[in-house]
């Protein structure tokens, strides 16, 4: 093979891996989205079967969690994703700047959404409201369903938030760098589609938990 | 093989190749989303208001479909579904009819079983 | 032209995938690779072993099963066997084995595009895919054993064992991750890159059936994905959601169990069901009966198979109401299945058939699988399913379907694409004496175990009462048999590998668009995207290209 014709190849090469499909890479984040819609798919079916063999203990349950915090949790998401979206905006507006300010606020709060947890899952373990704890212990059989699953669910949740977190992080890194812009922003986008889905999990657990009388 | 006239793109219009390879710019402005935002923390408030009245059996059900008007909000305007090919509308469809059936077949169990 | 293309004839002779010079060299160029092609042949090679190594289990299993009693194993040995033969025979060789090998190899191909969607996505999977059988063999030596729960993990006792279930669990999972950025893969593939003039019923038939799959891929997979994190989670924090003693419900494991592994069923069927319709045609050279109603079945199957799951959970105290329900729905998918072999069958009708080694394969499969099918119709009926459950009729009945499903299939589409992936020829003789032998030891093999599952002989018990033993004796040797026609045709096939005559770009007369390139293909595939004009089944202008001896 004449040192032309590689050449010629390797660009191919490259021109496989640089073919730009926007399209397709929404396709893609969509799809890998519903993977998740059903992961958590099998928690609700839980919840929903526990729930309907349990429905007193759930009340009772539920009065362990603080309406206000899970409420003031919830504003918080909603303005994150606010703010992913604004910051899609702002880029295609070619105005940088104020993209990476948008997205800022949505790591912070997504950060405060996480201490905020913190300090619930913390006074709830004080309490011994936790698997095998001595508290929980005391309780019910439903009690045990509701908070193994309110540990499992909000915990998986969390565990999402902070995969966001890092997925927005490494697009503003890219904005940065002008690898992401006004003109190839789906990576942006893509992670803007990650958060929403995070946030509308959090949209269904918010009254299923902490909205039981 | 050649005559198969009822060519699926020409029924569902979803012959999504070679169109739109670099995505264009079709959201609406600041406005349009910070309006949404506001409509979501109304609902907040109102599923929170709606928790503190006894509404028995109703009170799941409120809740509910409070939360699922929220998504709706969410998925379409945050998540630009309305301004996307048909397609990804179909798929989302698609996810939450598996996800409905299979709660429903579910519960044809621990309904009679409980 | 095949599959209707206009064509560019005068083809410059292009290096094929194998020689192109790519950034690395030996070693390191198939294992950091994107391309397809590559992929689907690491996938190969390394599901091959996993495949040789769990059918060694599966002959020490029907060997112990010689003589009652102990006769080389102990109970928990052979508890251990039956799950590893499980796991890695279902996770890593039927679940994957037809979309990871030809769905990489051929589907992009016959889609008339140079990759597909996401090259590195698709190498991932199978770091994914080699992770997740690295776990499973590595808790054998870990803790205290690999796991004793068959494959299906139920609890409670999943939960309470000893042995090491959280890390075969785990490696299911992420095996499960594999699956699904595999048929993400596909499924954006599918939508974006087909070629001009490929519009949705000119695909190929094997493409709508990984569509299918794909979407099932991609729609259950995660709700075992969580169902196995849970057990984990169960088993380190005890946190009670499965365990009856904390007030779980063990049967709720069982529901989200079957949610995804019932259709997981048909992830491993459908894929096969699609190469048969690919196969039929070609030797046939006929175009296919009924295309539309063979690709949108494979949708009907898909959708039905998430309805049918409470089939498994007949005896497991479900209520009274749902049995009657899952029994009435799993009819159902008798139906989309009927389509598919009854055109099939059509197809043949007044065919020119040429009996090759894919074609023999082919046409055992189609005896096999209806054997298999209509003892699942037995078994999906209430009624006998509650005298028939956990016995070895149920063992005869997964094997027929899905050994002689997907398995007689994957070794079909092994030799109707070999020639098209290593650009040789294997000893045709050979492969179809291998065929018959192969087909005759399975029999052998499996339909003893009818008999004696009508007769009461429980399964996964590694002894028995001696008046089977003459049932277990046939079986054993039907064993021998079986494994000495894989191992003359895997001989035969690395013999053609090494040794084969070079062969043509489409040696069988193929019509689809993989027939149209060179064997073996280019790094992209086509010199040039074609545009296909026709459906894929067109055979008026396929000239076969005979093998110059």
């Amino acid at each position: 093979m004449s040192q032309n014709t590689e050449t010629a190849v390797q660009e191919e090469i490259h021109e496989i891996h640089m073919h730009r499909d926007d399209f397709g890479s929404k396709m893609g984040m969509w799809l890998f989205l519903f993977t998740e819609v059903l992961l958590f798919g099998g928690l609700f079916i839980l919840y929903a079967s526990y729930r309907f063999i349990y429905a007193e203990s759930f009340a009772i349950a539920a009065s362990e969690l603080d309406v206000l915090m899970g409420a003031v949790n919830t504003v918080i998401l909603l303005t994150s994703s606010l703010t992913v979206v604004l910051g899609i905006v702002a880029l295609q507006k070619n105005n940088k700047k104020l993209c990476l300010f948008f997205l800022w606020v949505t790591i912070a709060c997504g950060i405060l959404f996480l201490v905020n947890k913190y300090f619930e899952w913390g006074a709830k373990f004080h309490h011994g409201i936790y698997p095998k704890g001595p508290a929980l212990q005391d309780m019910g059989e439903g009690e045990v369903m509701y908070f193994g699953l309110y540990y499992v669910m909000t915990g998986l949740h969390g565990l999402h938030i902070i995969v966001g977190l890092a997925f927005i992080g490494f697009v503003m890194w890219q904005i940065k760098k002008d690898v992401i812009t006004a003109t190839n922003f789906q990576k942006l986008e893509n992670s803007g589609l990650y958060w929403h889905l995070v946030d509308i999990i959090w949209i269904f657990l918010f009254p299923l938990f902490y909205l039981i009388h | 093989m050649n005559n198969h006239k009822s060519d699926i793109t020409e029924v569902t219009g979803l012959d999504d190749v070679g169109d739109g390879h670099i995505a264009e710019a079709h959201h609406p402005t600041y406005g349009v989303n910070i309006l949404v935002w506001i409509g979501l923390l109304s609902l907040t408030s109102i599923t929170v208001a709606v928790a503190g009245i006894n509404l028995g059996s109703l009170a799941l059900s409120a809740a509910l479909i409070i939360a699922l008007v929220k998504s709706m909000f969410v998925i379409n305007f945050f998540m630009h579904l309305k301004y996307d090919n048909k397609v990804f509308k179909i798929f989302v469809g698609v996810c939450m009819l598996i996800f409905i059936v299979v709660l429903i077949l579910t519960f044809f169990d621990l309904t009679f079983r409980y | 032209m095949a599959n209707g293309t206009i064509a560019v004839e005068g083809k410059t002779a292009e290096v094929d995938f194998y020689h192109v010079k790519g950034k690395y060299k030996g070693i390191l160029s198939w294992l950091l690779t994107t391309d397809h092609k590559r992929i689907g042949l690491m996938y190969l090679s390394s599901m091959t072993v996993f495949f040789l190594s769990a059918m060694t289990l599966g002959v020490l299993m029907r060997l112990e099963m010689l003589t009652p009693g102990e006769t080389i194993m102990s109970a928990q040995t052979y508890n251990s066997f039956f799950t590893l033969h499980g796991v890695i025979m279902i996770f890593l060789f039927i679940i994957p084995g037809v979309p990871a090998v030809f769905g990489n190899f051929i589907l992009p191909i016959q889609l008339g595009a140079k990759d597909v969607q996401f090259p590195r996505l698709n190498l991932l999977s199978w770091y994914l895919y080699m992770i997740g059988g690295g776990l499973a063999i590595f808790s054998l030596f870990v803790g205290s054993g690999i796991a004793d729960t068959g494959w299906t993990f139920y609890v409670p006792f999943s939960i309470r064992t000893t042995t090491n279930v959280s890390l075969t669990v785990f490696a299911a999972f992420v095996l499960g991750f594999s699956s699904i950025l595999t048929g993400l893969n596909f499924l954006t593939t599918i939508h974006r890159l087909r070629c001009p003039g490929m519009t949705w019923f000119r695909m190929p038939l094997f493409v709508w059936a990984i569509y299918a799959t794909s979407w099932i891929q991609v729609l259950a997979t995660p709700v075992i994905g969580i169902t196995l994190l849970l057990v984990i989670l169960e088993r380190a924090f005890g946190i009670g959601v499965f365990d009856p003693t904390l007030g779980g419900d063990p049967l709720l494991y069982q529901h989200l169990f079957w949610i995804y592994s019932h259709p997981a069923v048909y992830i491993m069927v459908l894929p096969a069901m699609g190469v048969v319709s690919e196969i039929i045609p070609t030797f046939a050279k006929k175009p296919i009966f009924g295309y539309v109603p063979i690709a949108i079945s494979s949708l009907g199957i898909a959708l039905v198979g998430y309805l049918v799951w409470g089939h498994h959970m007949f005896s497991s105290g479900i209520s009274d109401t749902s049995r009657v329900i899952f029994s009435l729905l799993t009819f159902i998918v008798a139906l989309p299945s009927g389509i598919k072999v009854f055109n099939w069958v059509a197809t043949l009708y007044k065919g020119s058939i040429d009996v090759t080694a894919p074609m023999l394969f082919t046409l055992l499969f189609i005896f096999i699988f209806s054997i298999g099918g209509l003892t699942g119709l037995v078994l999906g009926a209430l009624n006998t399913d509650i005298f028939l459950t956990d016995t070895y009729f149920v063992v005869g009945h997964f094997h027929y379907v899905m050994f002689g499903g997907m398995g007689l299939i994957f070794f079909a589409s092994l030799h109707y694409w070999f020639p098209k992936m290593y650009g040789k020829m294997y000893n045709e003789k050979v492969a179809k004496v291998a065929a018959y032998w192969i087909g005759i030891g399975f029999n052998v093999l499996y339909f003893p175990m009818f008999i004696m599952g009508y007769l009461g002989m429980p399964r996964r018990y590694y002894d028995y009462l001696p008046e089977f033993q003459t049932y277990h004796i046939i079986s054993t040797v039907g064993s021998w048999i079986l494994v000495s026609g894989i191992l003359v045709m895997v001989f035969n096939l690395i013999n053609g590998i090494r040794n084969g005559k070079k062969t043509t770009d489409n040696p069988w007369g193929g019509t689809t668009l993989e027939w149209t390139v060179p064997s073996p293909p280019p790094l992209e595939n086509f010199e040039e995207i074609p545009t296909v004009t026709t459906g894929p089944y067109d055979h008026t202008h396929i000239h076969k290209q005979e093998v110059k001896n």
